[in-house]
């Protein structure tokens, strides 16, 4: 380690901990809005694949060099859109959520694919979101290079954990997210459109799914590739399961997910060795799925937070 | 009562049966208007499509045999799928199942090497293959029945924990000592299963596939276990008070249904690649699902549906290379059948549901209260 302390080493590797935590946020905290609302959606990995591709294929100028915030707002369109497609299954034509959701997922990784090959013969490079230095609270020590020197896309979705909380807690629209999500009948009889909710809850939560894949190409690693998301989505659902559908808890399992994400660099940094010898890549790789499953178990008692009509569709006279 | 009601529904509406191939037929038509929006010409691609699953038969039977090995795995997974569906769980995690059953075969050849006659070594490899994938859907299952994990969820992980699983076996404990490819030796040929068409890869496993498609049919229909299986699937909270043992049979389901998918891939192994490679069938698990859902969840329906959705992705690649579009649109195409599929399965039940509401008043018609995440309504037997 020459010149840098390690308490450099340590500050960068926590900087790209809270960095690499941005797509889980933006996608658990959207799946949070449609779980509240009583629909499970599995597709988050397909849109955030679809939100990638766009998005990059906006901003890039090997795509159609539109800029960057271009490029993050076709990404939450495509989210919306494909949102609005899980809405229509799941809510109109009552299908099996779980399943459409991978008919979602198979559908935005074949299309993300076939227009990366199609359309930009398989390269895609952008000039990414650059740090942007918050005056004073970045001169702090240490947070302040961890937590102050990020790009806009960081700071958006850390901005979003209370923003959602409130939305959730303190407005009509999130309160009657929750009520069509616990018990769409009696919300029905209150005069709550359970239809209208649910739509809007999928759609928002689809639209956050498209952010979420806009900001790993836009704001993290400046390319796309195929299936680059690579079960990221997933670990945002069962993310929502054991944050007990609360944002707060949310962000605290980013956080984890991020760190096990990043363990190769970690346990670099910290020189971690398994009885003497370097721990193999494969095996670092496949921590954080042991993790989630870990923390499913672990976790269990959150089910009690759990919307008790999901997985249901709804339809009066039930 | 219930029995009664599919019955009546299955016999009143050809849309049970047409919806499906709509579904097929819509997905081709919006793929086909995707290659025109990117201009390449759709009749050519599908034509090209046709060539590389069928072409002609008569002639050239490679395209066909093709289609046909690679339907052996997708056929087993899908009847794996299916147990877990009827028992009420989704088994998203074939594709790690699958490659752990073919891992357990490599490591039984590392250990027996060509010590035994393939008498007993071919049903040895199908039994440790499937034990193999078995174990991998019990966790889930065991986790499910006892902490009542979400198994979607659990599988989905189990799936990557498999991949890396792979990886690290192929680096280290069962790489080929004489390349420095990331694979496994070749298998001792005693456990090669047989190519009946050579020069093409058409291999006996089909035969496994067949025979496990119908023997799980006999026994989620002919058998108590199977009855209780489906019992769970149905109304878990019922079940109970008839005292069956719900946890028990949730954890059989998903063993089951990871065994299928493990035998499955050790049919794969002995019967084409004959070593492990990485990236090896890659896909299958979750094509499985799409199989099973369009074979309307039943083992004998898998069977069709896998030709079928063999037939598309071994056209695809013929595809590829005529009209230079990437095989996963073929992907995209099985994402748009699943959504119609279950989309309008839902639909046609609903319908046939309403009509027959006419005649006799029914409580909740096609709902399972209670059965959490895996609240999953089969459709008609």
């Amino acid at each position: 380690m020459d010149e840098r302390t390690l308490l450099d080493v340590l500050v960068a590797a926590s900087a790209l901990t809270l960095a690499s935590a941005m797509p889980f946020l933006y996608s658990a905290l959207g799946e949070v809005f449609s779980q509240l609302s009583g629909v499970f959606n599995l597709g988050v990995e397909g849109i955030m694949l679809m939100g990638a591709f766009v998005s990059i294929y906006f901003a890039s100028d090997m795509g159609l060099d539109a800029g960057l915030l271009l490029g993050v707002l076709a990404g939450i369109v495509t989210g919306a859109l494909l949102g609005l497609v899980m809405a229509f299954v799941s809510v109109t034509m009552h299908a099996d959520q779980g399943i459409s959701g991978i008919g979602i997922t198979l559908l935005g990784r074949g299309l993300s694919t076939t227009l990366f090959i199609l359309l930009a013969d398989g390269v895609l490079l952008v000039e990414s979101f650059q740090p942007v230095r918050i005056p004073l609270l970045s001169d702090l020590p240490i947070l302040g290079d961890i937590l102050f020197n990020q790009n806009v896309m960081v700071y958006g979705a850390l901005l979003l954990v209370p923003l959602t909380a409130w939305l959730l807690r303190r407005t009509t629209w999130g309160l009657q997210i929750r009520a069509v999500g616990q018990n769409p009948a009696a919300a029905d009889a209150m005069g709550v459109n359970v239809v209208r909710v649910r739509y809007s809850a999928v759609i928002l939560g689809g639209a956050m799914a498209g952010l979420a894949g806009a900001s790993m190409p836009l704001a993290l690693t400046n390319v796309f590739q195929v299936n680059m998301t690579a079960g990221l989505g997933f670990i945002a659902v069962a993310m929502v399961y054991f944050g007990g559908w609360s944002p707060w808890r949310v962000m605290v399992g980013s956080l984890l997910f991020s760190a096990a994400y990043n363990l190769q660099i970690w346990v670099q940094v910290l020189d971690v060795k398994l009885f003497g010898e370097t721990i193999p890549v494969n095996v670092l790789l496949m921590i954080p799925y042991v993790l989630a499953i870990i923390v499913l178990v672990f976790a269990r008692d959150m089910q009690r937070f759990r919307p008790q009509a999901m997985n249901r569709p709804f339809r009066r006279g039930d | 009562m219930f029995q009664l009601r599919q019955k009546v529904v299955q016999r009143s509406d050809p849309l049970i049966v047409l919806a499906p191939v709509l579904a097929i037929l819509l997905a081709l038509v919006l793929g086909g208007i995707l290659l025109l929006l990117l201009g390449r010409d759709p009749i050519l691609a599908y034509r090209a499509m046709w060539d590389g699953a069928i072409g002609n038969p008569f002639e050239n039977t490679t395209s066909l045999a093709n289609t046909l090995t690679r339907a052996i795995p997708l056929m087993l997974v899908a009847t794996g799928i299916c147990v877990a569906f009827r028992g009420g769980v989704i088994n998203i995690g074939s594709e790690g199942q699958l490659f752990v059953g073919a891992l357990a075969v490599v490591a039984l050849s590392a250990y027996v090497g060509d010590s035994l006659p393939a008498l007993v070594y071919v049903p040895l490899s199908l039994v440790v293959g499937f034990a193999g994938g078995a174990i991998w859907g019990a966790i889930p299952g065991f986790l499910r029945a006892r902490f009542s994990v979400n198994e979607i969820l659990c599988t989905i992980m189990m799936n990557q924990i498999a991949i890396q699983l792979l990886n690290i076996m192929l680096s280290g404990p069962l790489r080929d000592p004489s390349t420095n490819v990331t694979q496994s030796a070749r298998l001792p040929e005693a456990v090669w299963l047989g190519r009946m068409l050579p020069p093409t890869r058409l291999h006996t496993g089909i035969f496994v596939a067949l025979i496990a498609t119908v023997v799980t049919w006999l026994l989620l229909w002919r058998t108590p276990i199977g009855y209780r299986i489906r019992a769970v699937g149905q109304n878990r909270e019922a079940s109970r008070y008839a005292g069956i043992s719900v946890p028990l049979y949730i954890i059989l389901a998903l063993t089951l249904s990871g065994g299928l998918a493990g035998l499955g891939g050790a049919v794969e192994l002995t019967g084409v690649s004959r070593r492990m490679v990485s990236g090896f069938a890659a896909g299958y698990g979750f094509s499985g699902i799409v199989v099973a859902i369009f074979g309307r969840l039943h083992p004998l329906g898998a069977i069709p549906s896998a030709l079928l959705f063999s037939a598309m992705v071994t056209g695809a690649e013929r595809m590829q290379r005529t009209v230079q579009v990437h095989y996963e649109t073929i992907i995209a195409i099985q994402g748009i059948v699943v959504l119609f599929a279950v989309s309008s399965s839902m639909w046609v039940q609903r319908r046939a549901a309403r009509r027959l509401a006419i005649d006799v008043s029914m409580g909740r018609s096609d709902d399972n209260p209670g059965s959490g995440a895996g609240d999953v309504r089969p459709a008609e037997a």
